[in-house]
């Protein structure tokens, strides 16, 4: 539900400044990660440099100049959303294909379902992934039901539905939810998560083309903090394909969303400080995922680490290690660690202690080499 | 009280049935009743539709115009200058605290802060009629009943900076404030959340025996676009609860107007077709809401249903620190709302004309209310956090075993890493 709802760029990246009498901020809140940009393109032709809010709008506005069907609405999204991902838009193709709605996030599902029945482009945004619930019945019981019950004559593929979602430094139990584990339980959906500029431009493609309901988490923390060349024609990343970031022996870290850059980091930690080759894999794509690459990772190291900001208990973890015991359970030499939030809400003040920053990371290394 | 007198027949003739009927009068067949269970209605020989701009607007109800003046002597609230300065002073404390708040957010003292500017009137004439056992949920704009309540500005300032003396125990953003001895129950940021809520609330103090107590639930215009406001506004007429449910319509939904929010007559044009009584009034005019609030109370307790009210306002403020408006609106707009409509200029008015007031008084409170908050910004800013175990409790009214478990695993983590948690801003175990 929409809420206090806004928390643009201050939540994105908060800037710090001394007070006016001199005082230092009492505020040490700063990225729990490092940004590391793609290397390789996953399109062809030029590329710019962008954040992801910009790769996000670029996505669209390429789907808005290639599809008159297309349609984008959403709270706020008239005059660019609170995360600025629609902004210019309706100057540029007017009010009629990219508008606010009322605040109301069953609404917005539900009325970007009508919109694909007729087989008509939506492209939804829900506020913040905190706020979603509402819209839940909408798109657990309707979106990702409509072709199975109707036998095919009906369904609503060409929705999609873009979500800002995670840990920002201070969102606390409203702005930092990351809720991809229950849309992972529901078949007919897909689900994916982007690490960056590229592959939210990549998966948003993606989404929009695929013919099932989609549901993209953008993690708001890199809405700013994540820039790199991203290239400027269509190009679409492929839903179900894992990526391997970094290719390494002795372990497997995964992790997807922001997630994945503080793998790199722990990865680069453990190279150093232990001597160990991690190889880091960001799932990308939630569901459909891709099992096949992590048990061929798993198999390869025998050593695995699954780290995710949302609580532990049934967090999608919890399925990756449950789909490696079931397949490399001879190859495996500790058992399959998770690293994640803890099953509490998600608190302001302790956020440091909550996620599953690098230290916590770490040490699950340490303990799981040592086994 | 001879404005009570007056306000109830003003909604008493609100007029739901007037209203539709006009229309159809010569084509109703008012001998040959429908038998239908699902609408008491004649039966009519054209299929005549119902235009909303047949409706008539629901009136806006006004006591004190812009210079202060109480243009109906009948309905004057006839308070004493003591009640009236206690609302004023609220009214001005608000003010000067949001200001100060707002700012150490820009400096980065605090995370995140809401200002209440241009709604102060509606925060305070409605508390201040009401009683304080009325249980109040609020949305996020209502800190102004908490002033009035007396939430101390050291409760304010710990809560925006969740120190172990917030009583939230550090867990919300800033502006997310509760209090069980205030009966006003702890902010959630979820929009219309609370609404339902509200309802269930009520209904459970009218099954109590000798109720006196009402509930109040604040919402926005924007809120009530939500799922919950419907569920609110029908369990509240179907099931008879004493519940006020107080729409803060202040125009912006974020950067939502509210012509793109509703296309009918705001929140209070919804309350007939619920059948709930009505009532809208101008929210900058603390006389109006006070003594419309005061009809509210006492319809609700008295016949145990729900009213609508609607305090019609603009939000001076930015939607929060997050926000910058002027991205969709233009500073000008305000200009007017910052000075012959703003609720603490009118009241301003009154009280000067009265003779309670001068600018010398004003000057010297709010250099007293200004140094308090200053003074209680550095007092709250060197005060720690909880213990960082303190997220591990209140998930259950009893820490079950595997949140031990983790609270275990965390302070091993923490022991072994010190240097990277800054534990000196958080209190020992």
């Amino acid at each position: 539900m929409a809420a206090i709802h806004v928390i643009t760029k201050n939540l994105v990246n908060l800037s710090l400044k001394k007070s006016t009498n001199g005082a230092v901020s009492v505020l040490s809140v700063r990225n729990h990660f490092n940004y590391v940009p793609d290397k390789k393109s996953e399109g062809k032709g030029a590329t710019k440099k962008m954040n992801m809010f910009q790769a996000l709008n670029n996505a669209m506005d390429l789907t808005l100049a290639n599809d008159d069907s297309a349609v984008i609405f959403g709270e706020d999204v008239g005059f660019g959303g609170v995360f600025r991902c629609t902004m210019n838009l309706q100057d540029k193709y007017g009010k009629d294909r990219v508008f606010n709605t009322p605040l109301c996030e069953q609404g917005i599902a539900g009325f970007g379902i009508g919109v694909a029945n007729t087989g008509a482009t939506a492209i939804a945004e829900i506020q913040f992934a905190d706020y979603i619930f509402p819209a839940f019945d909408q798109l657990v019981n309707e979106a990702a039901k409509y072709r199975y019950r109707s036998g095919n004559l009906f369904d609503s593929g060409s929705l999609t539905v873009r979500v800002p979602c995670g840990a920002v430094g201070h969102g606390a139990l409203y702005h930092s939810q990351m809720p991809e584990a229950y849309f992972a339980h529901t078949p007919g959906l897909k689900v994916a998560i982007p690490r960056g500029p590229q592959k939210a431009k990549g998966l948003l493609l993606a989404c929009i083309k695929d013919k099932n309901p989609c549901i993209l988490f953008e993690p708001k923390t890199l809405y700013r903090a994540a820039v790199e060349e991203v290239p400027e024609e269509i190009y679409e990343s492929k839903l179900g394909e894992a990526d391997i970031l970094r290719s390494g022996s002795d372990i497997t870290l995964i992790g997807w969303g922001t997630q994945v850059h503080v793998l790199l980091e722990v990865a680069d930690m453990a190279k150093k400080e232990l001597g160990v080759n991690a190889e880091v894999i960001d799932l990308v794509s939630i569901l459909p995922w891709d099992k096949e690459a992590v048990i061929k990772s798993a198999k390869k190291t025998g050593r695995v680490i699954v780290a995710h900001e949302a609580p532990l208990t049934n967090g999608f973890g919890a399925e990756i290690a449950a789909t490696i015991q079931e397949n490399c359970f001879l190859n495996l030499e500790a058992p399959v660690k998770r690293v994640t939030g803890w099953d509490t809400p998600f608190p302001h003040v302790f956020e440091k202690f909550y996620i599953p920053d690098k230290y916590r990371c770490f040490d699950a290394i340490k303990e799981v080499i040592n086994y | 009280m001879s404005f009570l007198r007056n306000s109830i027949k003003l909604l008493r003739t609100a007029p739901v049935a007037p209203r539709t009927f006009r229309c159809f009068s010569s084509q109703v067949k008012a001998d040959d009743p429908s038998q239908f269970p699902g609408a008491h209605a004649p039966f009519v020989s054209a299929p005549t539709l119902t235009l909303p701009e047949a409706v008539a607007p629901i009136p806006i109800y006004r006591v004190m115009n812009r210079e202060g003046t109480i243009e109906d002597a009948s309905q004057d609230p006839k308070l004493s200058q003591e009640v009236v300065e206690k609302m004023f002073r609220s009214m001005i404390s608000l003010n000067t605290m949001d200001k100060i708040l707002y700012e150490s957010q820009r400096q980065g003292r605090i995370s995140f802060y809401m200002t209440n500017f241009g709604e102060e009137a509606s925060h305070i004439g409605s508390a201040a009629a009401l009683e304080n056992k009325d249980l109040i949920y609020g949305q996020y704009r209502e800190a102004g009943v908490l002033v009035w309540r007396g939430f101390s500005i050291e409760q304010f300032i710990d809560q925006c900076y969740g120190n172990c003396e917030d009583i939230g125990k550090g867990k919300q953003m800033p502006v997310h404030y509760g209090s069980k001895d205030l009966n006003f129950v702890t902010i959630s940021s979820p929009l219309a959340t609370q609404m339902p809520q509200a309802v269930g609330a009520a209904y459970a103090f009218k099954r109590q025996p000798n109720n006196d107590r009402c509930v109040v639930c604040y919402f926005g215009e924007g809120a009530a676009s939500e799922g919950d406001a419907h569920a609110a506004f029908n369990f509240a007429a179907t099931l008879d609860c004493p519940v006020i449910l107080f729409c803060r319509n202040n125009g912006f939904a974020i950067s939502t107007p509210s012509h793109e929010q509703y296309a009918g007559d705001g929140i209070a044009g919804r309350g007939p077709a619920y059948g709930i009584a009505t009532i809208r009034v101008d929210g900058t005019d603390v006389f109006a809401v006070y003594n419309a609030m005061k009809v509210a109370r006492e319809y609700v307790l008295k016949h145990n249903k729900p009213i609508v009210f609607e305090a019609m306002a603009y939000r001076v403020s930015h939607h929060s620190t997050s926000d910058d408006s002027t991205a969709y609106r233009k500073a000008e707009e305000l200009e007017v709302w910052n000075t012959v409509e703003s609720p603490i200029s009118k009241l301003k008015n009154y009280m000067i004309k009265k003779g309670w007031w001068n600018e010398e008084a004003e000057t010297e409170f709010v250099k007293d209310i200004r140094k308090q908050v200053l003074k209680q910004i550095n007092v709250s800013e060197k005060k720690q956090k909880g213990y960082y175990g303190e997220m591990f409790q209140d998930v259950y009214e009893e820490m079950p075993k595997h949140l031990k478990e983790q609270l275990k695993q965390l302070e091993e983590h923490v022991s072994k890493n010190k240097q990277h948690y800054s534990l000196n801003e958080f209190k020992s175990k």
